[in-house]
């Protein structure tokens, strides 16, 4: 069997094992319940969409992605695993792949485990559902950028905690980078190029222009660029190790 | 066939290997021997590919290990320190991610299985998590784990360490039988270990490789080779005696138990002499031995020397 798969059924079943799995579940399905509803306003906007739903994906991904990617690398390494992987024949990158792909099967399996909300909505309304199947796109792939930057993060250290704090500093500076709040703060101070460029490296604006319905090339694109540049910095931070 | 050549690994300015040439053919199995820190483990994790060498090469099989790792690895088995493993996995959902990442074909991959786990007897632990065996057992699953792609090159970071006598034992007659046509590289401070196992021994001691030689060649440089040993009550009209012998170098009596040890000149052999004189004064003793020489001894000897230099056989 090819060593990718071996690895991401090592790992997903390693999530089941443990609670991991289970809390991850638990909480993710409250928590995005609630906060569409109480949060979201999803009676009162008295509209037939997902976007109060949608809208609260980033924020949940914040805090629960790193909580499933600090583990990733920190933990073979404290626990010694990580030189028994690597001494097995499979390159870094399988084995960086195969641990990616786990995560984010295990994301779309939550992401699937919503789908009470959907009937609601088709059941109060008509909503067009194009647009919420690309919502669900959207919100997978930048469930996949943010597992991306988890990865290679928990690649950095041996303690998962660092790689918990580190991979969420660098989801919220993603997610803030392009608010008109930052932008504003910083736009007597450089130059508006710079401004426009940084603006569009900001998850948010490309995840609301999928979730919108508009499936625009170039923001499949920023999500695919964005995981296999984090994930190539991962495996470039194990190859480092190696040789330190 | 391990060979590696000039491997060499810094941590910073402290070299940990230095300019390590060794080379293991197949059927040996090498001893590589050291106090703590000497560097042994060091050396196994870059002939697996594990840490990249600073300098020089490490090749399994002719595969060189930063040219070819997929090659090196597929023939290498190999046991890290500790006996790592996932811990909250069962025995059999381990080891068939061993299999798996080996790349069996589901048939011969269930028959290896099931052959490593009767070698290695795990047939009772297969369904628990590995987090709760005792530590004789975890380092079991971690040798069944390097054995199970049946690899013609293995390499054992002390393999029976934390075993029981008996364990022990199972282990090292294990790695007899899969010495016959393999290349087996372990690594051990217990000096028992290399008599019962190992046909050479490499020493090293802060990265350096200080010996190299068989069990019975290190035994030869030991100051005890050939001498004789015996207690014998009321012995000591006979010491004198004993001293007197042309080929004798010296006398050594056990201020605790009064064992007598007489030492040869180099090349002597004095047992039948010996004896004779204690005959001849009419001593009972009670039992006599010709030493073969301390292991432990030689080891005190080559790795706290001051001059660094390779050492050759005696």
């Amino acid at each position: 069997m090819n060593p990718v798969s071996a690895v991401m059924r090592r790992e997903l079943r390693s999530y089941f094992v443990t609670p991991v799995a289970y809390v991850f579940l638990v909480i993710f399905l409250v928590l995005a319940g609630i906060l569409t509803f109480y949060v979201g306003d999803f009676y009162e906007r008295g509209q037939a969409d997902l976007q109060p739903f949608f809208a609260m994906h980033p924020w949940l991904y914040l805090i629960l992605v790193p909580a499933i990617t600090m583990r990733m690398w920190a933990e073979e390494s404290k626990g010694g695993t990580l030189e028994l992987l690597l001494t097995l024949p499979l390159t870094l990158w399988q084995a960086m792949l195969g641990k990616f792909f786990a995560a984010w099967l295990f994301i779309g399996l939550a992401l699937v485990l919503t789908f009470p909300i959907w009937i609601t909505v088709n059941y109060l309304g008509s909503p067009d559902n194009g647009v919420i199947v690309a919502g669900y796109l959207g919100s997978w792939l930048m469930a996949g950028s943010f597992i991306a930057i988890g990865a290679c993060l928990s690649a950095l250290t041996r303690s998962q905690v660092v790689a918990f704090i580190l991979s969420a500093l660098v989801c919220v500076l993603l997610i803030l980078v392009g608010q008109p709040q930052v932008l504003d703060f910083f736009s007597g101070a450089l130059p508006r190029r710079l401004i426009n460029a940084v603006a569009h490296l900001s998850m948010l604006r490309h995840f609301e222009a999928i979730a919108r319905g508009v499936l625009d090339v170039r923001d499949l694109l920023y999500f695919l660029l964005s995981m296999i540049g984090w994930l190539l910095a991962g495996v470039l931070l194990l190859d480092l190790k190696r040789t330190r | 066939m391990i060979e590696t050549d000039q491997l060499t690994r810094c941590y910073g300015n402290l070299t940990a290997v230095d300019a390590l040439s060794i080379r293991v053919e197949p059927g040996q199995v090498l001893g590589l021997l050291g106090p703590n820190g000497a560097g042994k483990s060091t050396a196994m994790r870059m002939i697996a590919g594990f840490l990249v060498p600073t300098s020089g090469t490490a090749r399994v099989c002719g595969h060189d290990v930063s040219r070819e790792p997929l090659k090196a690895k597929r023939a290498l088995g190999y046991l890290p320190e500790g006996a790592p493993s996932y811990g909250e996995m069962t025995v059999r959902e381990f080891l068939q991610f061993i299999v798996r990442m080996r790349g069996f074909k589901p048939d011969a991959g269930y028959r290896r299985f099931d052959a490593v786990v009767q070698q290695l007897q795990l047939e009772e632990v297969l369904e628990l998590c590995i987090d709760t065996l005792s530590k004789g057992l975890r380092r079991r699953v971690g040798l069944a784990q390097a054995i199970l792609h049946d690899p013609p090159v293995l390499m054992l970071d002390e393999p029976t360490d934390g075993l029981d006598p008996n364990q022990k034992h199972a282990v090292r007659q294990l790695i007899d039988v899969m010495a016959r046509e393999r290349t087996i590289l372990i690594s051990t401070h217990l000096l028992e270990e290399v008599h019962a196992l190992c046909n050479r021994v490499v020493i090293i001691a802060r990265g350096k490789l200080l010996a190299d030689a068989t069990p019975a060649e290190l035994e030869a440089r030991s100051r005890y080779h050939g001498a004789v040993s015996f207690s014998a009550p009321g012995s000591g009209m006979s010491q004198e005696m004993l001293g007197r012998l042309p080929q004798v170098a010296a006398i050594e009596v056990d201020p605790l138990d009064g064992r007598i040890t007489v030492f040869p000149k180099p090349g002597e052999r004095i047992l039948g002499s010996v004896e004779t004189l204690l005959r001849e004064q009419g001593l009972e003793v009670s039992e006599i031995q010709l030493e073969r020489g301390r292991l432990d001894e030689v080891f005190r000897q080559i790795t706290t020397a001051d001059s660094g230099a390779a050492g050759s056989p005696a």
